[in-house]
This record gives structure tokens, sequence and C-alpha cells, in this order.
């Protein structure tokens, strides 16, 4: 008799065992594997999305300026590896090229869904295989979707509201309010309320910074309430007091970046990396995948249960789909055998044709090549009758002269003799 | 849309450059913490070998099926059976979900032909169980995770070699499941007896080709296999266990009272429970589930993934959703 608890009674330990240090574990485990974190920067050709990505990662990143004459919108990935302390990370940044550039937008959002998607599949993919390797897989996926908002400061773009509602089931998406400076702190403060009340009520789901934990849940309840971020991207360093600090010069004044009275760029690098870096990545894994996995199953076919509610196995159907593929397959090869043989047997009779032809045209040059030699057999003999006939009237004409001559010598001859 | 990879010069150090990407170790920390952590161990032996008492020890309480069911008088059981249960316990605010596996009956019967058959039948089946919670449409947030990461299997102390017991049951599980072999009540052997006695094991073992754990091919690089190759040089470790207390200098310690002294369970110098408890528990606990799940299971899903499924869904009769044992 086998017999399962699946009841778990709690039980104290009587001294120390040591399995505590399993956290610790984990995390030795994870750092020697390193870390992948991927982030897709959405927003206007000159926004800031780069300066913006230089700023936050406080490094210089191979930065192309991008023309505003892109016909489609594309999408351009480059994966850095950092290190901070003994924690090694696999960047990737995605940047769009060329959105809200075209006269016409209704395509923009595509190529960026395209993408994202794209990304899930290979996942998906590698997780369907016999023999896979998850462990060293390098995961593609996008974790954070930062939406860079124009500081227009009045109200989100059509262009905006659309692309924000074709992504929020797809990925994290963190609306920020780009080059801030723009923008006054009264104006700033009322844009934000218009922002987060659009969204609101077009249904978009942005992301929510977890609240479960008490270890974190206060600092990410105020920041949820501060969103979307006011951000201020920059590369040039300005000196303040004693210090060079990142800013932006003014004949007016120094925008600080890292001040936070001036932008909320910090409270961005704090909820982006510093507190919620793992659980954007795990959102990403147990919620936007998995939708996008159930629903690519659903498409082909895959169930849990079939039409009687009993549960299908996924091998099941795939087996079943496999011999249906494998079906059409041979009919197709079927296909393709018999229209090879047609086509050959249709080349044989054309061949056959050609050759017939070419002979009947063989046939009739030496018919014709004949006949012109019996023609000219035909002069010839007449022309060596002619010569024959014209050798035997010379000849002939010659005896005549010959005769003649010796006559007029006999008769010169005698009259010489005659004087 | 190409994808290069650059080493940029990392962000350097100071408080206005600090960026933060290590908080992450902070973060999944506290991932863990709230998750709690679940640990399958199996114990696998003749009765009589004391693998109730070392579990309790192992784990500084009652986590073993005897303490848990209260049998008056244990019968040994005709067939092998295979009994677990699961302890919720904490330690520093680390949650672990603790589900010990007994097998009674191993070993104990006349003719003990194939007694590595229900054992193998239990651990393909729990894999099996994940396999279809893995495959489903509509998965779990976090499958539960019921797969045997560990079986430590308890040889007699008779100081010659191994049994034709110990090797076939070693030699056919040791290829899905991580094997932990430790010579039981080793307070009958002397420290000479008991090195003699490990060294005839090790040898057996390899002359078997089983491969017990820290396995040599899993070793991930130079400083794994160095602290590895240490542990492989003393296993199988010589175990006393014990769950009495007694007073030793002024220090209560867990030990075996006899007439001719006590027996420190957690001295060195007197048996390796602590090698044992730090191999298991302090240091590889990680790395065991990790085999577990990254090769031994892998294993198990290509084959069956190989498999041709429409000849085992007859052979079963059932839809393949159901837990199916098979016999390997």
């Amino acid at each position: 008799a086998n017999s399962v608890d699946k009841n778990a009674r709690p039980l104290s330990l009587s001294g120390h065992v040591g399995f505590d240090s399993l956290p610790h574990q984990l995390v030795n485990k994870s750092t020697c594997q390193g870390f992948c974190f991927n982030i897709l920067c959405i927003g206007e050709t000159g926004i800031g999305k780069s300066t913006l990505m230089d700023t936050l990662f406080n490094t210089n990143f191979e930065n192309f300026e991008s023309s505003h004459f892109e016909p489609k919108v594309k999408l351009r990935a480059q994966t850095y590896d950092l290190q901070e302390s003994n924690v090694r990370l696999k960047l990737t940044i995605v940047n769009t090229v060329g959105f809200g550039d075209q006269m016409n937008k209704q395509e923009s959002y595509q190529h960026v869904v395209d993408y994202i998607d794209t990304q899930f599949e290979s996942y998906l993919q590698e997780e369907l295989k016999i023999k896979r390797s998850l462990h060293n897989y390098h995961d593609s996926r996008i974790h954070a979707c930062l939406y860079f908002i124009a500081p227009s400061g009045h109200s989100l773009k059509s262009l905006d509201l659309v692309t924000m509602k074709k992504l929020d089931s797809k990925v994290n998406i963190i609306p920020v309010i780009a080059k801030a400076d723009t923008i006054s702190k009264s104006e700033l403060h009322k844009f934000k309320i218009k922002i987060m009340s659009e969204l609101v009520s077009n249904g978009v789901q942005i992301y929510q910074f977890p609240t479960d934990d008490e270890t974190v849940s206060k600092i990410n309840t105020a920041m949820n309430g501060i969103l979307p971020f006011a951000v201020v991207g920059s590369s040039e360093e300005v000196k303040i007091g004693n210090k060079m600090v990142k800013a932006r010069q003014y004949p007016w004044g120094v925008v600080q970046v890292e001040n936070e009275n001036h932008c909320d760029f910090v409270k961005l690098r704090e909820m982006l990396i510093c507190v919620n870096m793992e659980d954007l990545r795990e959102q990403t894994h147990t919620r936007h995948y998995e939708l996008y996995r159930r629903c690519k199953l659903e498409e082909m076919g895959f169930t849990d249960t079939n039409p009687e509610s009993k549960p299908v196995s996924l091998q099941e159907t795939y087996e079943a789909k496999r011999h249906e593929f494998l079906g059409d397959l041979q009919r197709r090869e079927e296909e393709m055998r018999q229209m090879f043989v047609q086509r050959v047997k249709e080349k044989e009779t054309e061949l056959k044709e050609a050759e017939r032809e070419l002979q009947g045209k063989f046939e009739q040059l030496k018919r014709l090549h004949s006949e012109e030699k019996s023609k000219l057999d035909e002069k010839r003999r007449s022309l060596e009758d002619e010569i024959n006939t014209f050798s035997k009237k010379k000849a002939a004409a010659e005896l005549l002269q010959g005769q003649s001559f010796n006559t007029n010598a006999n008769l010169k001859k005698d009259k010489d003799r005659k004087k | 849309t190409p994808h290069s990879c650059k080493t940029v010069p990392g962000p350097g150090m100071g408080d206005f450059s600090y960026v933060g990407i290590d908080a992450i170790l902070e973060q999944m920390r506290r991932k863990a913490m709230k998750q709690g952590f679940e640990l399958n161990i199996m114990v696998v032996g003749q009765s009589g070998l004391g693998k109730s008492t070392l579990m309790n020890t192992l784990f500084k309480s009652k986590v073993s099926r005897k303490s848990v069911q209260a049998t008056s008088q244990e019968k040994i059981p005709k067939t092998i059976h295979i009994k677990s249960v699961s302890h919720d316990i904490e330690e520093k605010g680390v949650r672990m979900k603790l589900t010990v596996i007994d097998t009674p009956g191993f070993g104990d019967q006349i003719n003990n032909e194939n007694c590595w058959q229900p054992i193998m039948k239990f651990i393909n089946a729990q894999y099996e169980q994940y396999l279809q919670e893995e495959i489903n449409i509509n998965r779990k947030k976090r499958i539960p995770d019921s797969r045997v990461h560990c079986c430590i299997y308890f040889i007699p102390p008779t100081g010659h070699c191994l049994r034709p017991l110990d090797v076939e049951f070693m030699r056919r599980l040791s290829k899905v499941v991580n094997i932990v072999p430790v010579i039981a009540k080793a307070d009958t052997l002397t420290l000479e007896e008991r090195d003699f006695f490990k060294q005839k094991i090790r040898e057996e073992l390899r002359a078997n080709g089983i491969d017990v754990y820290p396995q040599k091919e899993f070793d991930e690089d130079a400083e794994d296999r160095m602290i590895n190759d240490k542990i492989r040089e003393m296993i199988p470790f010589a175990v006393v266990g014990s769950d009495q207390e007694y007073q030793v200098n002024g220090r209560r310690l867990l030990g075996r009272k006899t007439k001719w002294g006590t027996i420190e369970v957690e001295n060195i110098a007197h048996c390796e429970f602590a090698y044992l408890r730090d191999l298991l528990i302090r240091t590889h606990m990680e790395n065991i589930k990790d085999i577990t799940s990254s090769i031994h299971y892998e294993v198990y899903r290509v084959r069956r993934l190989n498999e041709n499924n429409t000849a085992v869904a007859h052979a079963n009769g059932l839809p393949q959703h159901h837990m199916t044992s098979h016999e390997m």
C-alpha cells in the first residue's frame, strides 16, 4: 500500500539545521549564471530614448542618430555585458526606429507587436524541443517597455493610446514623460493626471509595481501614484558646487538629472532596476509569456480537454496533427510526382516531334542535294561533250590549217622558182 | 534585427555613478523567501538500519514516517511500500516543505529480486506527473514539485563489501536519481575498519560504473570539481543517528550513550554525520535540486517524448493525462 501525504504539517525544529542558507545557495547559483534583462523603448525619433538609456546605465552605448524618413517602423536591438560588483548582467536594449514619423501611422504598432511575439515564439520553440537547454538559453523576451510620451503638456496622442492598448497584454508597460524639463511643475502635475485618467478610461493596463511584499509595498505604492515618471536624460556633466553631476545647462539654469526636485529620473532608476527588476522578469514569464503560449497552442488546435470533456494530452493532439501533416505531405509529394511525370511525358513528345521534323528536313535536303548533284553531273557531261566536240573541231581545223599552210608554202616556193 | 554583444566598461564606483544592478540579488532573495522551498528526500535500506532516526537527526525534528504514523508494533511488510510524509519547517524566515519518502519492505524479503522496481516506478511517476503539468495549456503558476531530489541509500555496516542487492539497486537507480550512499550504524566499525570498508565500496562502485552524487560529469567548473573531488574521496559517509541529547563536557549534545562511552553524532572525530548534513543541507541542496530538474528530469522527458505515444496510450487504456507509472 502506497500512501502519499500531500498535507504538510507544520513542525518546529529543536536546533539549527542549516537550510536557512538556501536563499544564499540560490543566489550564488544565479550569480554564476548571470542575469538577463531586456528593455524595449518606444517613442518618436529624437525624443531621447538613447540618451535616457545611457544615463540610466551610466555608460555610453553606441548610438546612431536616426533619420526621420524611415518608410516603416523598425526595431534595433543591441546587447551589452555589464557588471557591477559580482553581478553580471546581459542587458538588451531594443529601440524603435522611425516610430511616429510616417504620414500614415496605422501600421506603426504592428512591428513592435511582431517583435515581442517573435521573442515569445523563440522561447516557446525552445521549451517544446525534445532535447532542450533552457538554462543556457539567452532569454530575449522583453521584460520592460518604456513608453516615451511627448511633453506636449496636454494629453496623450491617439498613436500612444492605440499602441499601448495593443501592447498592455504582451509586455510590462512603464510610461515616462520624456524631456520633462520643457514642462513647468504645475503643468506637469496636470499632465500626469490627464495621462493616467486617459489610460484608465481607455482600459490600458500599465505595469503596477507590486505591493504584496511588505518590504517594498510602501515605496511601490507611492511610486504607483507618481506614474508616469517625468524624466530628463543627459550624458553631459556640469559642475555644481564641487561635484560633477549629470545635467543640462541652460542660460536660465541647470537641470540636474539626479535631483529629485528637478525630475523623476532617480525614481525611475530605483523602480526599474533596484527594486523591481526581478518582478518585471517574473511577470513577463508567468503572465505575458503564459498568455502567449496558451493562445498559440490553442490556435494550433491543442486543448486540455477534448469535446467529450475528457482530458486530452498535448502529445495525443500533437501525434494526430503530425499524422495529418505527414498525410498532407505525402499527398503533396504524390501530386508533385504526378506533375513531374506529366511534364516529362510532354517534353518527350515535344522532343520526338522535333526529332521527326529534323529528320524530315534532313531527308529533304538530301534529296535536293542529290538532285543538284545529278544536274551538275549532267552539266559536266554535256560540258565534256562540248569539249570533246571542240577538241575534235580544233584538231580538224589545225589539220586543215596545216595543210593549207603547206600548200601556201609550196605555192610560194613555186612562185619563187618561177622568178 | 541582429543582436550584437558588446562589453561596456561597467558602471563605476562612487555614489553618483552607482546604477543598482546588484540590487537584483536582494530581490531574488526576497522572492525566494516569499515562495519558500521544496525538498523531497527518499530513504532506502533494510529495516533496522536507522533510517528514521537519521532523518530526525538531520532535520532536528520528528520528520520520519514512524514518528508521524504511530504504529505500536511495526510489522515488516510483505512487499515494498512507498510512504511519504510532508512537513512545513521554517528556519530564520526561510520556509521549506520537506517530504520524506520511506520505503518499508525494501531488502527485507527472502527473494529480493526486482526490489528496485517499485521504487523506480515511483520516481518515474513523479517525473511523469511534473511533465503532464508542464505540457498543459493552462499551467499552474508554480508547478508543485514532487520529484525525488535525493535518495539516501543505507549500506549495512558489514565491513566487507557491497552486497549484490546494493550493487543492483544503485546501478539502476543512479541513472534516474541522485543517490547518496551512507554507511548506517557506523558506530559498530572502528576507524580502520571504516576506512577499509569505504575504500572497498568506492572501488566496487567504480568497477560497476555506478555514479553516485556528486557525479563527476556534472561538475560545472574547476572550482566545483575541486570541491566535489574532496567529497568523492570521502563517500560513503559513515553515519550515526540520534535524537537523544546527553550532557558531554558541560554541553548538551546529540549522541548515543553506551557503557564504553558516548558517541557524539555531530563530532566529526566520531562519525561523519556532520559532513552528510553539510553536503545535503548547507552547501549542495540547491545543486541537488538543480541536477534533478535540469538533468534527470530532462532525460526522462526526452525518453518519454520520443516514445510512440499511441502505443503507450493503448497499453494503458487511459487518456494520457492521468498519472501513469511506467516500468522502465
